[in-house]
């Protein structure tokens, strides 16, 4: 597994109890009651380490290559998931997947940005970075499930749409500007999940919601930690100030009354255990959905209007 | 000497003729025309004429569709009176329907009628190729857009496997206002919420690719089926290139975007019956 700079401490102390355990059971001397010391210490750390994770650890848990992706927590959420491919115009984009799929015997169109866990498949995902194609092939299973009445479900991770020369003669800003213009006028119910990195337009191009919840650990953000620094103070190297200053956490966002809910993490992170994870996104999507088809098709239209007319921070000075 | 009796017979290099290859005997034996196997034919029927070996999808009629799509009894064809005029006077037109008519025990390219998948009530509309390759005319519009129309007033699902060369010559521009015709109806039936499904089976080309077989909500297609607008001839002679191995074939157009999936034969039902209890009218709300 990879290890994470601020795990160290615990993975140390956790090899030291193994070892004492081992030398414990292979010879005579009775190491228990330092066993049990060391324990209750590895409580404590633990309790510390993870009630305390600083913004640039919650990037590296957002980037963590075993982190569960879309398709896993669809296997997890939904039954009867059927993949549909295809933007009608040019291609299918695997950096994108959706379908439909039954949730809690009803019917929901679910699209997800796709990383992939290998290199292979990382290959094939284009590592979760869309082109215009993407983007227009979700665009068209939305505005499919709205004629069909039925919630849509983004799952958000990606660092980004892809900056390539192909995306950009295929019209990589207009597919963005395209879904965040369409998705304001849906008549369907919206949540919108960050599951991992939220990076940019290229995340927001499914992320124009009713409801828009985080992963404790996930980040949402204008632009990379790394290309932050290398904007504002000329060094990438400089991500690790750039992630404290840039508010890019489930947190900050909270704070700022831009998400809705932070739904907790198990401890170290998602990757951890993708059952219970899901299990957690599971109680809140369900009761987004159920607030939100309460909803008929104007006032559903009218709530997503107001809650991104009322983001921005300014004052207005008294003439 | 003992061993002469044992010694090999001199060997003969032997040709087989043209009519050697291809005289797998009509019936008991089926040879696969992409992996050259040959297989009991009736394995392969059992097996909804998909190829053992190598999956290859053999041409079904619609009788054949039918039965391997509809539950048992619940198919109930519509129009099997309509059949073909003579617009244009073309020569021989009449007589070549009549024979297709004959061979088939079809009145037209494409069979409608209702049918229950699972116990899902659903319009099927079902081409066949081996009426005058599929083409469409006069009847075989009407007969689409009446079991499209059918759908709407009963609420219900519509789905139509294509296999058709294009347009029908003999019937000239009546053929081509064909694509206009079923297309309006599909418009005003998917603007009240209903569902279309269309899956594209070999061959799907000209004038019912660009029109009925392309306007699913679902665009779905068999492995290897030919899909495309114009002919690969033509389009080598226009710009005067040669065309990939797999240009047309559903994969093909899987990886440009224009089908939702490629389904196998094998699991044509279960997909179809799945979708079809995913937009299931009514239910409660959350």
């Amino acid at each position: 597994m990879n290890e994470l700079e601020f795990e160290k401490p615990l993975n140390q102390l956790r090899e030291k109890i193994n070892e004492l355990k081992a030398f414990t059971a292979d010879s005579e001397v009775d190491l228990s009651e330092e066993i049990s010391k060391l324990e209750e210490r590895l409580i404590r750390l633990e309790a510390d380490i993870y009630s305390n994770i600083k913004p640039w650890d919650r990037v590296q848990l957002a980037r963590h290559p075993e982190r569960p992706t879309a398709l896993e927590y669809i296997e997890e959420l939904f039954e009867d998931f059927m993949e549909m491919h295809g933007d009608r115009l040019y291609g299918d984009d695997h950096a994108i997947v959706g379908g439909i799929a039954s949730y809690k015997g009803k019917p929901v169109t679910v699209i997800g940005h796709q990383r992939g866990k290998d290199t292979k498949e990382n290959i094939k995902r284009n590592f979760g970075m869309p082109h215009p194609e993407g983007y227009r092939k979700a665009l068209r299973l939305m505005k499919q499930a709205e004629k069909f009445k039925r919630p849509i479900i983004c799952f958000i991770d990606t660092k980004g749409a892809y900056p390539g020369k192909a995306a950009e003669e295929r019209g990589q800003s207009e597919a963005i500007a395209r879904n965040l213009f369409e998705m304001a006028g849906l008549t369907v119910p919206v949540v919108c999940i960050v599951i991992g990195e939220g990076g940019s337009g290229g995340a927001l191009a499914l992320g124009v919601g009713n409801h828009l919840h985080m992963l404790e650990n996930s980040t949402y953000s204008v632009i990379s930690p790394e290309g932050a620094a290398s904007i504002l103070w000329k060094d990438a190297g400089l991500a690790k100030q750039a992630a404290e200053s840039m508010k890019i956490t489930a947190p900050d966002l909270k704070e700022m009354g831009i998400i809705d809910e932070i739904i907790p993490e198990v401890k170290g992170g998602a990757h951890r255990d993708v059952k219970t994870q899901a299990k957690s996104i599971d109680e809140v999507l369900l009761s987004s959905l159920k607030e939100l088809s309460a909803l008929d098709e104007e006032s559903l239209v009218d709530q997503r209007y107001k809650k991104f007319q009322s983001i921005g921070e300014f004052t207005k000075e008294h003439v | 000497m003992l061993k002469d009796i044992f010694a090999k017979k001199k060997k003969y290099a032997t040709i087989p003729s043209e009519h050697d290859k291809n005289d797998v005997p009509e019936g008991i034996l089926t040879k696969c025309p992409k992996c050259k196997k040959i297989i009991y034919t009736k394995e392969i029927y059992k097996n909804k004429k998909v190829c053992l070996q190598c999956g290859y999808h053999h041409p079904m009629n619609a009788a054949e569709r039918i039965e391997c799509l509809a539950d048992e009894g619940s198919f109930k064809e519509f129009n099997h009176h309509l059949t073909s005029e003579n617009p244009l006077d073309f020569p021989d037109y009449l007589e070549k329907v009549e024979k297709d008519k004959k061979k088939t025990g079809l009145n037209e390219a494409v069979v409608t009628g209702t049918c229950e998948i699972d116990g899902h009530e659903a319009v099927l509309a079902i081409m066949d190729s081996t009426f005058r390759m599929g083409s469409m005319g006069s009847v075989v519009g009407e007969k689409i857009a009446e079991a499209v129309r059918t759908a709407e007033e009963r609420g219900l699902p519509f789905i139509i496997f294509t296999a058709s060369g294009g347009a029908r010559m003999q019937e000239g521009v009546l053929s081509l206002m064909q694509m206009a015709k079923t297309s309006t109806a599909l418009k005003r039936f998917s603007d009240k919420g209903d569902l279309i499904i269309s899956m594209m089976t070999h061959p799907t080309t000209g004038g019912v690719s660009a029109s009925f077989a392309s306007l699913g909500d679902y665009n779905f297609a068999e492995p290897g089926a030919l899909i495309g607008f114009a002919g690969r001839r033509i389009i080598e002679q226009t710009i005067r290139e040669k065309l990939p191995e797999d240009f047309q074939t559903a994969e093909f157009l899987m990886e440009h975007g224009q089908l939702d999936q490629v389904i196998s034969r094998l699991e044509m039902k279960e997909k179809l019956s799945v979708l079809l209890s995913l937009h299931k009218k009514g239910g409660e709300s959350w």
